[in-house]
This record gives C-alpha cells, sequence and structure tokens, in this order.
C-alpha cells in the first residue's frame, strides 16, 4: 500500500531548547484510520503542526502521497485538512463564513464554496445555526464547525488532534460514525486523542511517542494481542465469600456481590462465567476495568 | 491566488461593517465636532490660511487624519485579533502566498479609509462647501496615504503582544504627527527650525498634495509630496513581507 505521509528523522528543538520531537520516522499508508498517541508533551501536536505547515521543523523530511512538504508546499497543503486542539476561528464570524472564507484561502471559487459548506453544514447539523457567529456555539458544536472547516477543501488526509475531547457521548458516537464512514470512502484519517478507547475501536495501525521519541508503530490488533491479561469486573447474583478459584485466573472478592478477575489470553470470558457458575455462582453484569490499549500505553510510556 | 485575496478583502469588509457602530460613527462624531469647534466657533476669528478661509483650509486635513488613523486602525487591530484568537492557522494552512495575506489586509486597511473617509467628506458637506481643485491628485494622495498606513498597522500588529500595543503607536505617535503635519495651519507660519523639522514629518508631504488636490494650494512640490511616501510603502511593503516569510509571532520558533 503506497504511503500518505511518512516523515524521515522529523526533530524540532523549539528557541526555549525544549526537544519536542527527536527524529521521528513516522509511516502512515493511503487508507489508513491512524492513531498517534502519547501523554500530554509527548510530542504529538508539534508532529501534527509540522506536518500541517503551522511549525517549521528543525530538521527531517515530512512527505505526504510521496510529495516532499518543502518542495511540493501547496500540492501538499491541499491534500490535508486539520482539526486542532484548541478552538481556532474568529468567534464573531458567522459560521458559513468561516467555512466559505477557508474554502477561498484554497481557491475554491465562492459559488462552489458556498454548496460545499451547505452540505458540510447540514452532515455536522449546523445549518440551522449557519447565520449566528462561532462563539453563540457550544463546545461539541464548535468542534464539529471545525471538522467541517477541515473537510471544506475536500482533503485526501485528515488529521485531528483530539476531536472529541470535551464533547458529550452522543455527539462522540455520531462523530465516530462520520468518520469511519469517510474512511470508508478512502480517506486517510491520522487521530490523536487521550480517549484510548476511541483509538482502540476506530484506528488500524498505531503509533505512541513518549518524550519526542516513537517507542511504538504497530497494527492495532497485533498491539492488543501483546495484552496477556485483562481484568475484568463481574456482578454476581449470589453472594460470593473467598476462596474463589479460576485455573488460568487471579480472583478477588472486591464485596459480597463483586468479583475482580484478572484472565490470561487463553481463558476466553465464557470460561470464566462456566467457572463460576459450576461454583453456584451465577453473573448478572460484567465490564472490563481497564482499556487493553490503555494497559499497553501506560507500560509503554512510564 | 485571486479567490483567496477576494476572500480576504471582503472579510475584511465585512469585519468593519459588521462593526460599524465603532468604525464608522466615531470619525463621523469627531469630525462635526472639529468643524464645530476649529470652523464655527473660532475659524471666524482665526480668519484666513494662506488666503483661503479657515474652516476650507482644514477640512483636506480632517479628511487625511480619518484616512491615516482608519487605515492603521484596520490592519492593525485585524490582524493582531486574527492572532489573538489563532484564526490565522487558518491562512497558514492553506495555500495562501504571503504577500497575498498582506496584500489581502492592506487593501482591507484601504477599504475602510477610503469608506471612512468618504463618510466623513459627506458630514463634512453639510457644514461647508467641498472644492475640488485636482480629482487625480486627491485620489493618488488617498492611496499613497492609505497604503502606507494600512502597511505600519500591519507591521505593528506583528510585533503586538497585547491591546495595549495596538493603541500606544495610533496615540502617541499618529495623532502627534498628524496634528504637527500641517492639519490646522500653514507650514509656512512656523518658525525657520519647526519648519525644518517638519520636513522629517512624512504626514506633512501627504497633507500638503492632499490639501492642494482640495484647495489648489501646497508648500510642497507634487514629486516630492508623492516620492515620500513611495518610498515609504516600499520599504514598509519588504519589512511585512519579510516578517511574514521568517513567521514572526505568527510560527512559533
Amino acid at each position: 500500500m503506497p504511503l500518505a505521509l511518512s516523515t524521515n528523522h522529523l526533530a524540532k528543538t523549539y528557541s526555549n531548547n525544549l526537544e519536542a520531537l527527536k527524529g521521528i520516522n513516522l509511516k502512515v499508508e493511503e487508507g489508513d484510520f491512524f492513531a498517534l498517541l502519547g501523554s500530554n508533551g509527548a510530542g504529538k501536536t508539534t508532529a501534527i503542526g509540522i506536518i500541517s505547515g503551522l511549525l517549521k521543523s528543525t530538521s527531517g523530511e515530512v512527505e505526504i502521497n510521496g510529495l516532499n512538504q518543502k518542495n511540493h508546499s501547496n500540492e501538499v497543503k491541499k491534500m490535508i485538512g486539520l482539526m486542532p486542539q484548541e478552538f481556532n476561528f474568529n468567534p464573531h464570524e458567522p459560521n458559513i463564513e468561516i467555512l466559505i472564507n477557508q474554502a477561498g484561502y484554497f481557491g475554491i471559487p465562492r459559488k462552489d464554496a458556498k454548496l460545499q459548506a451547505e452540505l458540510l453544514l447540514k452532515k455536522m447539523e449546523l445549518w440551522d445555526r449557519r447565520f449566528d457567529v462561532a462563539q453563540s456555539l457550544s463546545g461539541g458544536m464548535k468542534r464539529r464547525l471545525m471538522l467541517a472547516r477541515a473537510l471544506i477543501h475536500r482533503p485526501k488526509i485528515l488529521i485531528l488532534d483530539e476531536p472529541t475531547a470535551g464533547v458529550d457521548v452522543e455527539i462522540r458516537q455520531s462523530m465516530w460514525h462520520y468518520l469511519t464512514q469517510l474512511n470508508d470512502d478512502g480517506m486517510t484519517i491520522i487521530l490523536t486523542t487521550h480517549y484510548l478507547e476511541e483509538a482502540e475501536s476506530l484506528c488500524r495501525n498505531i503509533a505512541i511517542l513518549s518524550n519526542g521519541e516513537l517507542v511504538l508503530q504497530s497494527n492495532m490488533k497485533k498491539l492488543l494481542a501483546r495484552a496477556k491479561r485483562q481484568v475484568i469486573i463481574i456482578d454476581t447474583i449470589e453472594k460470593v465469600s473467598n476462596p474463589i478459584e479460576i485455573s488460568h485466573c487471579d480472583c478477588v472478592v472486591l464485596d459480597e456481590n463483586t468479583l475482580q478477575v484478572s484472565r490470561r489470553e487463553e481463558v476466553s470470558i465464557s470460561d470464566v462465567v462456566s467457572a463460576l457458575s459450576e461454583q453456584n455462582i451465577n453473573v448478572s453484569h460484567l465490564r472490563s476495568s481497564q482499556n487493553r490499549l490503555e494497559a499497553l500505553f501506560l507500560s509503554l510510556t512510564s | 491566488m485571486w479567490i483567496a485575496y477576494k476572500t480576504i478583502v471582503i472579510k475584511e469588509i465585512l469585519r468593519f461593517i459588521r462593526i460599524w457602530v465603532q468604525t464608522i460613527v466615531p470619525p463621523v462624531i469627531t469630525t462635526s465636532l472639529y468643524l464645530l469647534i476649529f470652523g464655527g466657533l473660532m475659524g471666524g476669528r482665526i480668519g484666513q490660511m494662506q488666503g483661503i478661509e479657515y474652516i476650507d483650509f482644514i477640512v483636506p486635513g480632517i479628511i487625511l487624519m480619518t484616512v491615516i488613523m482608519q487605515s492603521y486602525a484596520n490592519t492593525v487591530s485585524s490582524f493582531f485579533m486574527t492572532k489573538y484568537n489563532n484564526s490565522f492557522e487558518e491562512l497558514l494552512v492553506s495555500t495562501t502566498p504571503n504577500w497575498i495575506i498582506l496584500l489581502g489586509f492592506v487593501s482591507g486597511g484601504i477599504a475602510r479609509g477610503f469608506c471612512v473617509g468618504l463618510a466623513v467628506t459627506f458630514t463634512i458637506s453639510f457644514f461647508v462647501e467641498i472644492k475640488i481643485f485636482s480629482l487625480l491628485i486627491i485620489t493618488i494622495t488617498f492611496f499613497l496615504t492609505s497604503i502606507m498606513f494600512a502597511l505600519a498597522g500591519f507591521i505593528n500588529a506583528v510585533f503586538a503582544r497585547t491591546f495595549d500595543d495596538i493603541s500606544i503607536i495610533p496615540n502617541f505617535v499618529l495623532l502627534p504627527l498628524t496634528y504637527l503635519g500641517g492639519m490646522f495651519y500653514s507650514i509656512d507660519i512656523l518658525p525657520s527650525f519647526w519648519r525644518a523639522l517638519s520636513a522629517f514629518n512624512p504626514i506633512y508631504y501627504m497633507m500638503d498634495a492632499f490639501r492642494l488636490g482640495f484647495l489648489g494650494i501646497g508648500s510642497v512640490e507634487l514629486w516630492k509630496a508623492f516620492l515620500v511616501p513611495i518610498s515609504m510603502i516600499i520599504v514598509l511593503a519588504i519589512v511585512a513581507n519579510a516578517l511574514l516569510n521568517r513567521g514572526v509571532s505568527i510560527k512559533t520558533e
């Protein structure tokens, strides 16, 4: 599969001598849904800033769809849509004008820009608010407006920096659905997020940054397969008391109706439920205590 | 590039029209007060200046002062706000070249200078009969003045870090230079030392050419009056474009 994005020893040292990126080599395939993870200050936003043209790199190269960013600046910019982490629009401007202007900056005629803006605002359920100024929107609406703006020039690669931060569950779900649709239509999506379940459910490939270095780049399934143990919380119908024993699992009674079971990957959840049933304990509800990716993330970045 | 330029200009024009109470009304009120106080109440006692009735004499200066302040104010406030709310990133990620961004903002400044200048001229026409000696000289002087001060406002905005930084130069530099540039008097009446000092004030040349365009009287040769702002425009444009290309205060170093 050809690469949508590749960075070659990309480094950034800020004027205050902060080494934000230490020569990272990132590869993202065309059509991928890619997660770029890292704790605060890991270098994600710096990497995104350089890729999208907001920041200058100290050294290294960026290639977008085989084009060198420095030599083909305009072609590269046309291919990228950026939804940054912070709100960065004029809050006193009407929403539709924000989209039309952004299209204009990419050389799209006003007539075409209006049609595209209408399409996107309707998709984002903001059409009724098109003449309102951006500052009157709720946090979730502002995020959707920024997503619409990132898409106004029909980019091939969409870069999302914390797209669902501060967004309620319902809107987050609808944004996930829309992003999946865009990806199914062939758009490459690069996502940074602090919601690891978001990355786990949406992305096929993943890279983890820590202190400006790329500590891992892998296929999501392969990575999750590395998670040897999963901790589940089980609510029981019958009262439980120590000791509960399930082979290859560690069980801890949290209270009289709650068990914590740490299972190895070769033990399925149905094995756990059956083992409990054999001990006359029926399960009313179970849930994962920690996201598998979260556990891996912590082990890789700590 | 033309579309991007048009987009910035339309955006700039819509911006100052949207806030017309802040951008258009105050200069109109100030103008009326100037004419009432300096023209109506005091003008009769002052008599004539360079053979012209005092109220007629101050009209070109009042219009030009409006053009200077408004062209400057538009670029300084608009560009500073795009930095302040980070909306400049909209332009940074786009394919718009830096010189088009500069041209767009400067054109916005010219547009505001023209609109408010026109509104002020219209207001003045209720007080005095406006005489026009040469529309060509007025037009050229207007463009040179508004371009120069729009560029200066842009550079001010690049370096500004706080709201105070965008009001210091208009209040403490531009306004005094305008008043001392012969807005209310002819440089010819000054003692020789002050007359020589005025030659270093670029606004003096523009004021003189503008007055020539309206009233047909001037102290400076016209080519010299045009050369000064043209030279300054060239220098300011080079500086502003270089600042943009280096990403000063818009790209984190």
